[in-house]
């Protein structure tokens, strides 16, 4: 099966202008102007299959951005080879634009002064969509993200979480099958995140579309990507399942014990990361993790033990360090 | 492909009627939202020709009457009729490329399967609908006060009624060209004020062209300034012949087809460098 996405050694360069601080800089640079060459994404390669959602994690930076909107023509690649849909995005036509959506968690796309309802006649307009097809998907997405109330208020009204679900309503009416969602849950309460989360399982399960998601919130990944692609400096350091980050990354496991009459020193036993009453949490060598239990175990009066792998926010942050030690 | 995109491969005309269509209805229902505020900036730009009517009747009457052969009732019907042309011909600027640009605004248009360049004509041809309204009550007030003379056949306000358009559409080309400047430089407004400069001096803007010096006149009918301004103002004021007013018909058709080339080669090239800067 063609991929629904590919991604061949793709790369953004931009120039970024340069200058000292001061008026003798600004002058030099009025006869001499210095440029400094970055590359926002650097020769990267990956695929993902139709049906698929993917995570895209980086720190700020990274080019995830970058790259979305390079996949979704907004950008013209400096080098390398996309294809969405078997589209190439850069050439921007309407067969392929008509079947992908970007969604930027920052970006108002909405007409800002007039209730959403007459944005979403305006998209059904730029999009063909058949009236008769268009009112049943409005209804359906609307009820979806439930904000019937909502759509008929000017969008300068609504609040950021409100605006945020009209905005998403408003990018799905054509019904993409390639779906971009950059940092879609920015800045939203942690109600609003999980039913953009659940919103977004559900469209995807229903309509077999293909999702790109960046995200700083790691509940986003896990709750909706299996796989993650990890990027720094525009170069992919990681692609594969959520699972094997940590197996990859972290060369520690935590252990989670509560002791039956108080937690004494535990630190013979490996790094004390936490410590709540009777309840400690300890960081071991993964190879040293069975042993350091067994030892627990029969050492200890012990009332509960957790052995888990590390929060999937420390093994990226140590994804990242690595990367900048080398 | 799903049976709903297939779907909307279909009817490409009709689609563009469609969306032009509702663009412009969501326009209009904006213009008359914030109608106080668009009537307030309509009397701001009167005060203009009301300046240029004042001075030119004044000088006229000092001069026995005439001015070239141009009578203060020949002005008031000029800068009236000025007074409508002037607020059809506002189009999407430069400056309105550079904000698009800077703010991010042009991304989420890219991403449609519809050339910006559409919601831009589509936007501002149904605010128009929205200044006509608006603009009866103070034509007839100026109508009043100056006393214009006019002397009109039913073409002139065929010729006039399609050259209001023709003139809205040489500007908004013009003007889009210019703003794929902003897709190399952040600053495009010094540029912007010199197309402004030789538009007040060949279009007919500052002055009806019979005044200014015969070279002027002759060099502006080769630029497309002056079928933006002057052009449709006589059309209803002047006494053009038949063929005059097809000739200048014909000179916007040619003047719009420059502006969409210039626009769609320029275009080509400046939306590789788009850099989406804020987003």
């Amino acid at each position: 099966m063609e991929p629904a996405v590919h991604v061949e050694g793709l790369l953004k360069v931009f120039d970024v202008p340069e200058r000292d601080e001061g008026l003798k800089a600004a002058t030099k640079s009025l006869v001499r102007r210095k440029t400094r060459e970055v590359r926002a994404v650097d020769g990267i390669s990956f695929e993902v299959a139709p049906g698929e959602i993917v995570g895209f994690l980086g720190p700020n930076g990274a080019g995830k951005t970058t790259t979305l909107k390079m996949l979704s023509g907004l950008l013209y690649p400096s080098g390398g080879d996309a294809r969405v849909l078997g589209h190439v995005p850069s050439k921007r036509e309407r067969a392929f634009l008509s079947r992908i959506a970007l969604v930027m968690g920052n970006r108002n796309q909405l007409q800002w002064d007039l209730p959403a309802l007459d944005s979403y006649e305006l998209n059904r307009a730029i999009y063909r969509i058949p009236r008769e097809d268009f009112v049943p998907v409005r209804d359906e997405l609307i009820e979806l993200l439930e904000i019937g109330d909502l759509v008929r208020k000017p969008v300068r009204q609504l609040s950021l979480g409100e605006r945020m679900k009209a905005e998403i309503v408003g990018s799905l009416l054509h019904r993409p099958q390639v779906l971009f969602l950059d940092e879609p849950t920015i800045g939203l309460d942690v109600t609003m995140q999980k039913r953009i989360r659940e919103f977004v399982a559900r469209y995807r399960q229903r309509h077999e579309a293909t999702v790109m998601l960046t995200s700083h919130y790691m509940a986003d990944v896990e709750a909706l990507c299996e796989r993650v692609v990890v990027i720094h400096h525009g170069r992919i350091l990681f692609d594969g399942h959520l699972s094997e980050l940590s197996d990859t990354f972290a060369a520690w496991k935590t252990i989670a014990v509560a002791l039956e009459n108080g937690a004494g020193d535990l630190s013979g036993y490996g790094e004390v990361v936490h410590r709540d009453g009777d309840l400690v949490t300890l960081r071991v060598p993964k190879a040293e993790t069975a042993r350091v239990t067994a030892r627990l175990l029969a050492e200890q009066e012990v009332l509960d033990l957790n052995v888990e792998d590390p929060p999937i926010e420390d093994v990226i942050e140590l994804v990242f360090a690595q990367e900048a030690s080398e | 492909m799903s049976d709903f995109a297939l779907r909307q491969e279909a009817g490409g005309l009709r689609s563009l009627v469609d969306f032009y269509v509702t663009t412009m209805r969501t326009s209009i229902q904006q213009g008359f939202q914030y109608r106080a505020a668009h009537y307030m900036y309509m009397l701001g730009m009167v005060a203009e020709p009301v300046i240029y009517l004042v001075v030119w009747s004044t000088i006229a009457e000092q001069s026995g009457g005439s001015v070239n052969g141009l009578t203060p009732g020949y002005f008031a019907a000029y800068y009236i009729v000025w007074t409508l042309v002037r607020n059809m011909n506002i189009v999407f600027t430069p400056y309105g490329w550079e904000w698009r640009i800077r703010e991010g605004e042009l991304s989420g248009q890219l991403l449609r399967p519809l050339h910006p360049i559409h919601h831009d004509l589509a936007w501002f041809a149904g605010w128009k609908v929205v200044v006509i309204v608006l603009w009866l009550p103070i034509a007839v007030a100026l109508s009043l006060l100056f006393d214009p003379t006019f002397d009109v056949r039913p073409i002139e306000i065929v010729v006039f009624a399609i050259a209001i358009w023709g003139a809205y559409l040489i500007r908004s080309f013009n003007q889009s060209a210019l703003g794929m400047i902003t897709f190399w430089t952040t600053r495009v407004g010094a540029i912007f004020q010199l197309y402004i400069m030789f538009e007040l001096l060949l279009s007919g803007r500052l002055v009806p062209l019979q005044l200014m010096p015969n070279w002027v006149e002759t060099l502006a009918w080769f630029l497309p300034f002056r079928w933006t301004f002057f052009f449709p103002i006589q059309a209803l004021v002047g006494d053009l012949s038949d063929q005059e007013l097809l000739v200048g018909l014909a000179m916007q058709v040619f003047w719009i087809c420059v502006g969409i080339l210039i626009f769609s080669l320029a275009w080509r090239k400046a939306i590789r460098r788009y850099s989406a800067v804020a987003g």
